[in-house]
């Protein structure tokens, strides 16, 4: 399915980058730049949903989205545990119909997204049924979201600062390394979910992955190890399976482990991460960090 | 002039008689499938014999050497996705099949390809679950394959040259055949995949030399048949109950036994009341002619996708002659399979559906296990607390060895239109944001009272069968891409390779030159290894 998928879609599903990098590289040799704009252009017009608008293919889309979707994404798109809010109108990997085919169709590199039909869930969507969940998207999309209330500069100075936030997250090239970097999540997570991860960080630390999105484990499992002459290293799981244990403690430091040379292993699904109540940190100061994530990731 | 010719002779003779003599072992007959025991370096089945045991009497390999394992070749496929083949192995000759419907000939000793086939596939294809294929099967002079367009192709098996190729049914309709297919006699048989998409399931069997179809069982009867009632109004034509893993044969009664899977929508019971014959059933058919002469359904009217698609083993204790299934609803079920009773059903994994049995012991469902339009959290999963991985039965240890799932999920209804050829769910299933995280176990169960005797905990559930071998080992593979093996009596750990790719078969065990081999596919790789 994937190749025809392929095959079917070459001739028009040119992604952005490579409009932007074939352009570039015209125009090095002259004044070509404008025609490949333009043949850019031409492309990504010809990509338009045969269903756009319409009621009926929203609703097949809706069956086809709780089924292959609504697993990372949520039953109403609205974002899971996993993946993103899809009813944002600005979507990080694209907002065009091309865009969602795009990503829906091959997935998105680097990212747990999988291609169509590679999910281990379920069965893999034809071109129409893709379509039928693009017009699904576009009707439950929300035009203007709610700006957040906070205030980015000062969320800024709480994360690099006070809240010690960068000491563990990384947030465009600064902080640290030992929890997730956080430049994306503004527009990966919801609000809701952004707010439990800081005042409950052990509520969805995450449950479980499909197989396909198990290469890396990374879920921020913490672990305490007590090696063979009693020394006790306490960390975040990077990776694990059966016999062996790649690890980090808060100083960063990577350790690789062979299970059965340690005398004791424990983990647990208790987030590193310290729980920040309203006394450790205000609400309005919380907003203010997440206004200035939002605005990172709206970059 | 007449000296040479003399001389010549006895070399001619030599030629003649050695010729025949690799002839006739090539040939693989069906008194050979039937007495496979006989010649335990070969692997000539799906599941290494009729009974369904995966279990290999060579004992090259113990418990005392299993910690100097080490990998002697890997074939790799240059396909993607999940790579679920069992090899066949026949005199020294691998034979197997891979991705996007890829079969292949390898020298068993080192992986070295003699003949490579692909099928040609259509764009439109519709598995369900990948493009996927668990093997083949072999009779005479040639290997058979079931096709992702739902055809059954022969191919010769010294050369892979094709020499019949039938359609069985219209694969726009979401028709395919994912299964390595049973030689019984001079018939090949198979059972159809698409329960996702509202088809008719079927068995089929095939005339191994002029690819005739020889008969037909609809999994779905129609009208006037037994068992049509079972059907409300018109669901019966669109009412699932695939037949997509390899079944097993009795030589005694010349029974094939073969389980069947979801009626369709896999997850959504409305349109479609009553008990929907002869889904997630095993059923015993005369394999001469197609006819059913007992069914067992474990699931009636299923609502959780919980196919009976799991290889049952035919298990022989004194003069009681049982067949025993770890189905996908977390039940172990043992049966007399001369009647088709049901014997005894334990739970071997965390279920939450049923509390009770009915008057035949079947567990039934309670009133807390239906998918609702809000979502409704059920033990097992839709994967099951198993799916179509290989068990394994050891008669040494009397133990059935079974990989199994630990995970529950969130079963919500969402009424879905059918449309030809496309998935019919009628629901959708997720994790709560409260759940455990899932794990796997491999459970060793005692037969005879149903009760798991020791458990090996996987980080994570696996795809991976089970072998079992005369040498007190088990063998297995795991989802970060182990594989493993282990004490068959006890379930301890004795030995492991990393092999890169997470493993989505069931292992095999042969022998060439006399040295035994252990092979598993993970990744996009086949591996073998052996002592050094």
């Amino acid at each position: 399915m994937l190749t025809s998928t392929l095959s079917r879609h070459k001739t028009f599903s040119l992604p952005g980058w490579r409009c932007a990098f074939a352009s570039i590289l015209i125009s090095l040799l002259g004044a070509l730049a404008l025609l490949a704009l333009l043949a850019c252009s031409t492309l990504a017009e010809e990509v338009r949903n045969p269903f756009s608008g319409n009621p009926k293919a929203a609703k097949a889309g809706e069956f086809e989205f709780r089924i292959n979707c609504a697993f990372c994404h949520g039953l109403g798109a609205r974002g899971g545990g996993r993946g993103p809010d899809l009813t944002r109108a600005h979507k990080r990997h694209g907002d065009s119909d091309a865009d969602l085919f795009q990503n829906v169709s091959q997935g998105i590199p680097g990212t747990v997204m999988p291609a169509n039909g590679t999910n281990g869930q379920g069965v893999g969507m034809t071109d129409d049924e893709i379509w039928q969940i693009v017009a699904y998207l576009r009707s439950v999309q929300v035009q203007s979201p709610a700006k957040p209330i906070g205030d980015t500069t000062r969320g800024k100075e709480f994360f690099y600062g006070d809240a010690n936030c960068s000491s563990c997250h990384m947030v465009e090239g600064k902080g640290g390394r030992l929890g997730p970097d956080l430049s994306a999540v503004g527009s990966a997570r919801t609000v809701e979910s952004l707010v439990e991860s800081v005042r409950s960080p052990s509520q969805r630390l995450a449950w479980g992955l499909t197989e396909s999105t198990k290469e890396f484990a990374q879920e921020y499992e913490t672990v305490t190890i007590v090696t063979s002459d009693g020394q006790q290293i306490k960390g975040v799981a990077l990776n694990e399976d059966q016999f062996s244990l790649q690890m980090m403690d808060t100083t960063e430091r990577i350790y690789l482990f062979e299970k059965d040379k340690l005398r004791s292993i424990q983990k647990s699904r208790r987030s590193m991460m310290p729980t920040y109540d309203a006394t450790t940190l205000s609400d309005h100061d919380l907003d203010d960090i997440i206004a200035y994530l939002l605005s990172v990731s709206a970059k | 002039m007449s000296a040479p010719q003399l001389n010549k002779l006895p070399g001619i003779l030599l030629l003649i008689v050695g010729v025949l003599a690799v002839e006739t072992h090539a040939q693989v007959t069906f008194e050979r499938l039937l007495n496979s025991s006989k010649e335990p370096h070969n692997w000539l089945t799906y599941s290494g014999d009729y009974a369904g045991r995966r279990f290999s009497s060579l004992d090259q390999v113990n418990t005392a050497n299993a910690h100097s394992l080490a990998a002697k070749w890997v074939y790799q496929t240059a396909a993607t996705g999940k790579f679920e083949t069992t090899p066949l192995v026949v005199d020294g000759i691998l034979y197997a099949t891979a991705q996007d419907n890829r079969a292949f000939a390898l020298d068993a000793r080192t992986g070295r390809p003699i003949w490579m086939y692909q099928h040609q596939l259509p764009p439109d294809i519709r598995p369900c679950c990948g493009r996927v294929n668990r093997g083949l099967a072999i009779l005479g002079d040639k290997v058979f394959l079931g096709t992702l367009d739902a055809h059954v192709i022969a191919l010769d098996a010294k050369t892979g040259n094709v020499i019949w190729d039938v359609s069985a049914v219209d694969y726009k309709q979401g028709y395919s055949f994912t299964l390595a297919p049973l030689a019984v006699k001079n018939l090949v048989i198979l059972g159809i995949s698409g329960g996702e998409y509202g088809i008719r399931g079927f068995i089929d069997a095939y005339d191994a030399n002029t690819g005739q179809r020889k008969w037909r069982f609809y999994t779905v009867p129609g009208p006037g048949e037994p068992g049509h009632d079972t059907w409300e109004g018109e669901s019966w034509k669109i009412g699932g109950a695939p037949a997509w893993t390899t079944g097993v044969y009795d030589p005694g009664t010349n029974q094939l036994f073969w389980p069947t899977g979801n009626p369709s929508p896999s997850n959504r019971g409305e349109g479609r009341a009553g008990d929907n014959l002869y889904s997630n059933s095993l059923l015993a058919l005369d394999a001469d002619t197609g006819k059913l002469n007992w069914y067992f359904q474990f699931t009636k009217h299923d609502e959780h996708d919980w196919d009976a698609t799991q290889v049952p083993v035919m298990i022989d204790s004194g003069d009681k002659h049982l067949i025993a299934q770890a189905n996908r609803n977390g039940f172990f079920y043992v049966l007399d399979r001369t009647t088709g009773k049901l014997l005894s059903a334990n739970a071997y994994s965390r279920t939450t559906w049923t509390d009770s049995k009915d008057a035949e012991g079947r567990p039934i469902p309670n009133n807390q296990s239906s998918p609702t339009p809000e979502g409704r959290t059920v033990c097992p999963g839709a994967l099951g607390a198993t799916n179509w991985m290989s068990p394994s039965f050891d008669a040494q240890t009397g133990l059935f060895y079974v990989t199994a799932r630990e995970q529950c999920d969130i079963f919500s209804t969402a009424p879905q239109p059918y449309e030809v050829g496309h998935a019919y769910y009628g629901s959708a299933y997720f994790p709560s944001d409260k759940a455990e995280p899932y794990w796997g176990a491999l459970r060793a169960v005692d037969p005879t009272n149903g009760q798991v005797k020791w458990e090996f905990r996987h980080l994570s559930p696996t795809w991976s069968g089970v072998l079992s071998t005369a040498g007190g080992l088990l063998f297995t593979g795991d989802a970060e891409g182990n594989f493993i093996a282990l004490d068959a009596s006890s379930g301890k750990p004795l030995w492991h390779f990393q092999m890169g790719g997470a493993v989505y078969a069931s292992p095999m065990a042969f022998a060439v030159d006399g040295k035994q081999y252990i092979a598993i596919a993970a990744g996009s790789s086949l591996y073998v290894f052996a002592l050094p």
